[in-house]
């Protein structure tokens, strides 16, 4: 029978809390970091471009271990913004979130590039003889426009915030209610001896929860797309 | 009045053009590729100029020896281009509106009617730009910039998309158009016929200069 302990309960809540969180935080710096790669050329950018698509590329466990050096409550930066600004990431669920969001970083940030890469730029030149400044041609032409693409990265940031594992455990550890997410739980209780069953509740609900993010994800693309299309 | 006298160098070729518009309608004729655009571009301020100088009734929008360059938001000019760019994410209605919006003027309801029956947009307003056809996306786009309350109007080869039964549906509403509304126009062909129709002064550019400025016979090349 489906009966989950209050336990995996709030392993669930906490997933969607986590993987919500992170892909919400990072969407408007992928948004920034997309845009700025599709249209400017600087010196640096190839670096940029490479150091958005680290954690695609390193062991999570790297990037887990970095962020761990970098922002525990011992290190220097993490100390810093626990004494001054009383923020703490380390074993705490914002860690989880953070570590989730850094992970899904290279992924939010494709598909928005590659819409914005798409977009006509002489529709915001149009924009500026009509009288728009860059700010404005940017949140009336381009972001619209940019939609699907937004909604694309939002919903692959989602599901790979709601499935990272080990960046998360080596960062936040595998603390029950605090940053145990379902993938920690499910390998913890993998673990265990008669794990199997509750393991494959878990299991199901990771299902149901992705399959429904994929159905509305196209939803609203499909959506988005009638209304840059439509008659 | 406007007057011009810019400079660029395209790689291929380069642009040295001087000429000037009083009011009414101004044609620039001449080839494809002999500049036009491009010139078009540097009045509506989305190229720069190597060098020059662009002022239209006293206001300088670009001085290259004062360092002036007007921002393109900034230089109210009404630009129709050739493939009309409407945006497709908004209604017909919102595409006018928008050169309001931006400017930050207040609602102009009699202005807004008068561009719409001008140019008998009326039923297409709650639709979107996708489906409309080639002359409809035209009528919409002269609108549009009719209604940013410019001070001059760009058309850049207004009717080049169109068919040749198409043109000649369009061309009355231009014709009411330089009559009705009291904007200077610089309008750019590289037809002959269409020219004739709409402008009284010529100008004609052959590979980024000026060739001849006149009336229309120069359209016989």
């Amino acid at each position: 029978m489906f009966d989950l302990s209050p336990q995996e309960w709030i392993a669930v809540q906490l997933s969607l809390r986590v993987a919500l969180v992170a892909t919400l935080v990072a969407l408007p710096f992928g948004i920034a970091i997309a845009y700025v790669l599709a249209r400017k050329n600087f010196w640096g950018k190839s670096l940029l471009d490479a150091l958005v698509h680290l954690p695609l590329v390193l062991p999570p466990v790297v990037t887990g271990y970095l962020l761990l050096i970098t922002l525990g409550r011992r290190a220097p930066v993490g100390g810093w913004l626990a004494d001054h600004l009383g923020i703490v990431f380390s074993f705490r669920w914002t860690g989880a979130a953070l570590a989730c969001g850094v992970m899904a970083f290279p992924l939010v940030v494709r598909p928005i590039r590659l819409s914005i890469e798409a977009i006509d730029r002489r529709l915001e030149d149009a924009s500026y003889t009509l009288g728009a400044n860059g700010f404005w041609a940017f949140t009336t032409i381009t972001l619209p426009l940019a939609l699907p693409g937004i909604i694309a990265g939002a919903m692959l940031g989602f599901a790979k915030a709601l499935g990272e594992f080990g960046a998360t455990i080596t960062f936040v550890s595998n603390i029950p209610g605090e940053t145990q997410t379902i993938s920690a739980a499910i390998y913890t209780l993998t673990q265990v001896p008669d794990g199997d069953h509750a393991a494959m509740q878990l299991v199901l609900v990771s299902i149901v929860i992705s399959v429904a993010a994929l159905v509305a994800s196209e939803w609203l693309s499909r959506r988005a797309q009638a209304r840059l299309h439509g008659g | 009045m406007l007057t011009v006298a810019v400079e660029k160098n395209l790689g291929a070729f380069s642009i040295d053009a001087r000429f000037d518009s009083e009011g009414g309608v101004t044609a620039l004729f001449g080839p494809s590729g002999a500049g036009k655009t491009s010139i078009i571009n540097m009045i509506a301020g989305l190229m720069t100029p190597d060098s020059g100088r662009i002022a239209h009734d006293g206001v300088v929008l670009f001085d290259s020896a004062a360092g002036i360059d007007m921002k393109a938001a900034q230089r109210r000019i009404g630009t129709v281009f050739q493939d009309g760019r409407l945006f497709p994410h908004m209604s017909i209605r919102h595409n006018l509106d928008y050169g309001r919006w931006m400017g930050g003027y207040a609602k102009d309801p009699a202005a807004f009617a008068h561009a719409v029956a001008l140019l008998d947009i009326g039923h297409l307003l709650d639709r979107r730009p996708g489906k409309l056809s080639g002359g409809e996306r035209q009528r919409v786009a002269v609108g549009r910039a009719l209604l940013m309350r410019p001070r001059l109007l760009l058309l850049d080869e207004p009717l080049a998309s169109l068919d040749a039964g198409r043109k000649d549906d369009i061309l009355p509403y231009l014709e009411r158009l330089r009559d009705e509304a009291k904007v200077p126009m610089i309008y750019v062909s590289h037809d002959a016929s269409e020219v004739k129709r709409i402008a009284s002064r010529v100008v004609r550019i052959e590979s980024g200069k000026v060739a001849a400025v006149g009336g229309s016979e120069l359209l016989t090349a």
